[in-house]
């Protein structure tokens, strides 16, 4: 009876932690480590591999947990955002701070344990993300995404790093492409959800720039996020027939950029921004052997 | 009408084999016979990607009739550069003029009959090279016999073409739900038929 009463507790935590980690967003970016990984085309050290997805699934985990914490006060005043365990009340602000910090020192520890210098790149994108972009930079200028990017960068970085033990070209030009193609899902974000950041108080592109520098924005950054992914792969040493696959996704993604700014509408804005993710993910996929 | 579960699955695995076919079913070929194998794989690859993200509707946008000439010129253009040498070039200008014709009748709004003509010029010579060329090829034996279901695979998307064009024009063989579900199914099936056409054939 004592024991199905724990279970019952246990599984009801549970389902208020879960969304916590954003799950989708977590394994895209663990997906991004085990591409920057493979990347190498080099003997698998299966310990290492092994070792690394806990390791940094901890750490991304963490970090969004962090967020959580940080950002309840505005996710309590946004529609999109209200409905989380943090602004809803389920959970307190303690216990996901204690929580956010179990899970990130877990990563962390496990990252530098593996490798201290993979642990040290790991340690960066959450630095990036909980500390220079949510607490320093988030509430003060619409170019945090910025820093957004470059902490999202860090697993497939921190991937290749375990792989080939230094921060080589190739791994800064898959970071450059994970890089911009984070804006194309922020700020289509923050296109959607315009009144809500608004009311929250949050300075996002649109509202500083306007939305047609915004929907620019979006498709330069996509493009770029494009090429630097097929300049990533010719440097991979991918195959002929792998090059031509990425070069057709990326057409279709110029093609819905050039869309989005000389004709703009929500839907065609909210397809890039679907077709980005979809891109990212299988250009992840192509570039492991 | 609403895209299930089932239709999105049925068109990623459309993405799929048209992937797998640019990636490597069109290896030692010619670079001329790659590209354009690329660009008809490619079209069928993003549309797949795009309808799985925008649905149905999108197949109303204009631009949907420029973009699916592409597909049966690119293929039948790369199926004349591969195995019929004498007619290469004169085909090549067939392609580049008829894909113009098409965008600038597209693009210009037309009282007359015009742009209905040059689509139907354009698909029914390239429709009918992706028909026959597989079937009288495997006929005489110079391919394998199986590189025909290319040929049916040509005839597949040529009917899912006429179901689209009569809708289009407000007159339609079948009913707009009856093709939108119907839709899925024929694009795997076609590119399935061509992917196995180029594999054995």
């Amino acid at each position: 009876m004592l024991a199905q009463l724990s279970i019952t507790k246990i599984r009801s935590k549970l389902s208020l932690y879960i969304p916590l980690i954003k799950s989708l967003q977590t394994s895209l970016l663990l997906l991004t480590g085990v591409a920057g990984y493979l990347s190498a085309h080099t003997t698998v050290n299966w310990l290492h591999f092994w070792q690394m997805l806990p390791s940094l699934f901890f750490a991304i985990a963490g970090s969004t947990i962090l967020n959580m914490w940080w950002d309840q006060d505005i996710d309590a005043k946004m529609k999109r955002t209200h409905k989380r365990p943090t602004s809803a009340g389920q959970v307190t602000r303690e216990e996901v701070l204690k929580l956010g910090i179990i899970v990130s020192v877990i990563g962390i520890g496990w990252a530098l344990m593996v490798n201290w210098f993979y642990g040290v790149v790991v340690f960066a994108g959450l630095f990036f993300d909980v500390v220079v972009y949510s607490m320093w930079l988030k509430r003060r200028t619409c170019w945090s995404i910025v820093w957004g990017g470059i902490s999202g960068a860090m697993p497939i970085l921190a991937g290749r790093v375990l792989a080939v033990g230094q921060i080589d070209a190739i791994g800064i030009l898959l970071a450059c492409a994970v890089l911009f193609w984070i804006p194309t899902h922020t700020l289509t974000f923050s296109l959607k959800f315009f009144d809500d950041y608004n009311s929250a108080g949050v300075p996002t592109f649109p509202s500083t720039y306007g939305e047609a520098a915004t929907r620019f924005a979006i498709a330069f950054s996509s493009v770029v996020a494009a090429l630097t992914m097929g300049w990533a792969s010719v440097w991979i040493g991918v195959t002929a027939g792998v090059l031509r696959v990425i070069i057709v996704l990326s057409a279709g993604l110029f093609f819905l950029a050039v869309t989005t700014v000389f004709r703009p509408s929500d839907r065609v804005n909210f397809s890039l921004f679907k077709y980005a993710s979809m891109y990212m993910l299988f250009a992840m996929l192509l570039i492991i052997p | 009408m609403k895209m299930t579960s089932l239709d999105r699955t049925l068109l990623l695995l459309t993405g799929f084999l048209a992937a797998y076919q640019i990636a490597i079913g069109i290896d030692q070929m010619d670079s001329v016979s790659i590209t354009a194998y690329t660009i008809a794989f490619g079209v069928i690859l993003v549309a797949g990607l795009l309808l799985i993200i925008l649905g149905f509707e999108v197949l109303d946008a204009p631009i949907v009739v420029i973009i699916s000439t592409i597909i049966p010129l690119a293929l039948s253009l790369g199926l004349v550069w591969q195995h019929l040498a004498s007619y290469r070039t004169v085909y090549l200008i067939f392609t580049i003029v008829s894909f113009l014709a098409v965008i600038l009748t597209r693009s210009i709004v037309m009282q007359n009959k015009l742009p209905v003509i040059v689509i139907a010029i354009t698909h029914g010579i390239a429709g009918m090279t992706i028909f026959l060329l597989p079937i009288i090829l495997s006929a005489q034996g110079q391919v394998m016999p199986l590189f025909s279901l290319v040929g049916v695979g040509g005839a597949l998307i040529g009917l899912a073409g006429l179901l689209l064009s009569f809708l289009k024009t407000g007159k339609p063989i079948l009913s707009r739900d009856t093709i939108m579900r119907l839709f899925p199914m024929l694009l795997l099936l076609t590119t399935a038929l061509f992917v196995a056409g180029f594999k054995f054939g």
